[in-house]
């Protein structure tokens, strides 16, 4: 039972927890716009019509869809060094963590971009606009209310599975609730803290996602 | 050099069928046992009951706020301060079902509130049972919905497995860790494990899309 449950302990770590928990969200917020740079490069490159970019970056977002962040993150994390780049535990991670969520945001950008209506395309081709034109001003725009929403949920995902990086020792906020619980062989205070502490994220995460989409007025429009 | 990594490596053989038989094993234990529970508590969910759906919706959703690696660290080593001893094994499975649950139970619940209500007032005019109701009116018709996003929550869900190497299961993951000890190339151990991986998930990955196609479910609760 938890009766020796301590919460002076908590306490105690409590500027652990706090750096953790800064560490957590900067990083993730860093590895969100990596994945958002990833996700529009590869994108553009599956849109193409022509097959020398878009096969190459559909058997990327294939490849890293069809296999588990983690065994990811250790190839980058063990094979680097091996191409000669060693880098710190921290740059592995939010490198691995961009790389893993573009592969997911470019087919959440891809079915914004699809979602258009094959009118829209076309009355602004008939309208004689460029394709710069066209993308700017017609498509971009009514793509991007339809793909803020489920970007939000790659970013609930995105925070979330920063918690694997404590496996490669970067201190964020699992790392500090693991600390707690090996060195004072208290797992509960440990991992029920950082739980709140990442339900605190996702709650304010949610929050927003609803604001927006009320904002956005796509709420009616998804289903 | 290459050559002694690939001896070594063709020696880790069995060493990585154990790993990947222990990954589908894990996998396809919690994926039964997932979806029971999951229908189990989307049809309670959207059976009426506010006190259960509000218990239901306030679990569902400390799963989902939560990163899967803290579930199974608070299952491994909190459970036995209850006096609930725990192997490895069982709390793999005790945490991968317990999320394919809650994901699941999203997908079936959102599938039986797209049947339209008429479908249900006209079943409930005919006197059919509560249960005739779901099993023969309901059910059959959320399945549309239902079905391609929980192909694709498969795929999660033996993605997800690989975080149980944490807790020191030799799974596929754990075997590229362990394997990567020896062999020092990183690069080759892992690009491997990825095409284990692979080799389980696309199969499940290209079917999904099918059914999606098939289905007319354009918009998935879940993407892979």
């Amino acid at each position: 039972m938890l009766e020796n449950f301590s919460f002076r302990t908590i306490v105690e770590y409590l500027p652990l927890f706090g750096q953790g928990l800064i560490t957590t969200v900067w990083l993730s917020a860093l590895s969100f716009v990596g994945a958002l740079v990833v996700g529009i490069v590869l994108c553009a490159m599956n849109l193409q019509r022509g097959w020398l970019f878009r096969v190459p970056a559909k058997a990327y977002i294939d490849a890293v869809r069809a296999t588990p962040l983690l065994a990811q993150l250790y190839f980058l994390y063990f094979g680097l060094p091996r191409l000669g780049f060693v880098l710190p535990e921290l740059v592995v991670g939010i490198l691995a963590l961009s790389l893993n969520s573009g592969a997911y945001i470019a087919e959440i950008i891809r079915a914004g971009i699809l979602s258009i209506p094959r009118g829209q395309v076309e009355a602004s081709v008939a309208s004689g606009m460029t394709y710069v034109h066209r993308m700017r001003l017609v498509v971009l725009p009514q793509a991007f209310k339809v793909t803020i929403p489920p970007l939000l949920g790659q970013a609930i995902v995105l925070v979330k599975d920063s918690a694997l990086l404590s496996l490669i020792s970067v201190s964020e906020l699992t790392r500090a609730g693991q600390l707690l619980a090996s060195d004072r062989f208290m797992p509960a205070e440990g991992f029920l803290t950082i739980a709140a502490f990442y339900l605190l994220l996702y709650y304010g995460l949610k929050g927003l996602a609803g604001v927006s989409s009320r904002w956005l007025g796509t709420a009616g429009a998804r289903t | 050099m290459i050559w002694q990594q690939l001896q070594s490596l063709a020696g880790s053989c069995p060493l990585a069928l154990r790993g990947l038989g222990m990954t589908v094993v894990l996998s396809l234990i919690s994926l039964v046992l997932g979806t029971l529970l999951g229908f189990g508590l989307g049809i309670l969910r959207t059976g009426g009951n506010q006190l259960i759906s509000g218990v239901i919706d306030a679990w569902v959703d400390l799963i989902r706020g939560t990163p899967f690696l803290v579930q199974i660290f608070l299952i491994f080593f909190i459970l036995p301060e209850f006096g609930i001893e725990l192997d490895a094994f069982t709390a793999g499975i005790i945490a991968l079902t317990n999320l394919a649950a809650c994901f699941i139970c999203e997908i079936v619940a959102a599938g039986i509130r797209s049947v339209p209500t008429g479908q249900v007032e006209a079943a409930l005019a005919s006197g059919l049972s509560r249960w005739q109701r779901m099993r023969q009116v309901v059910l059959p018709q959320a399945m549309r919905i239902v079905l391609p996003p929980l192909v694709g929550q498969y795929v999660l869900l033996i993605k997800d497995s690989s975080v149980v190497s944490a807790i020191g299961l030799t799974d596929l993951t754990r075997v590229g860790w362990l394997v990567v000890q020896r062999v020092p190339n990183g690069l080759l151990v892992f690009f491997l494990v990825g095409v284990g991986y692979f080799i389980v998930c696309y199969p499940l990955i290209m079917l999904a899309r099918r059914l999606e196609r098939r289905m007319g479910a354009a918009h998935g609760e879940v993407q892979l």
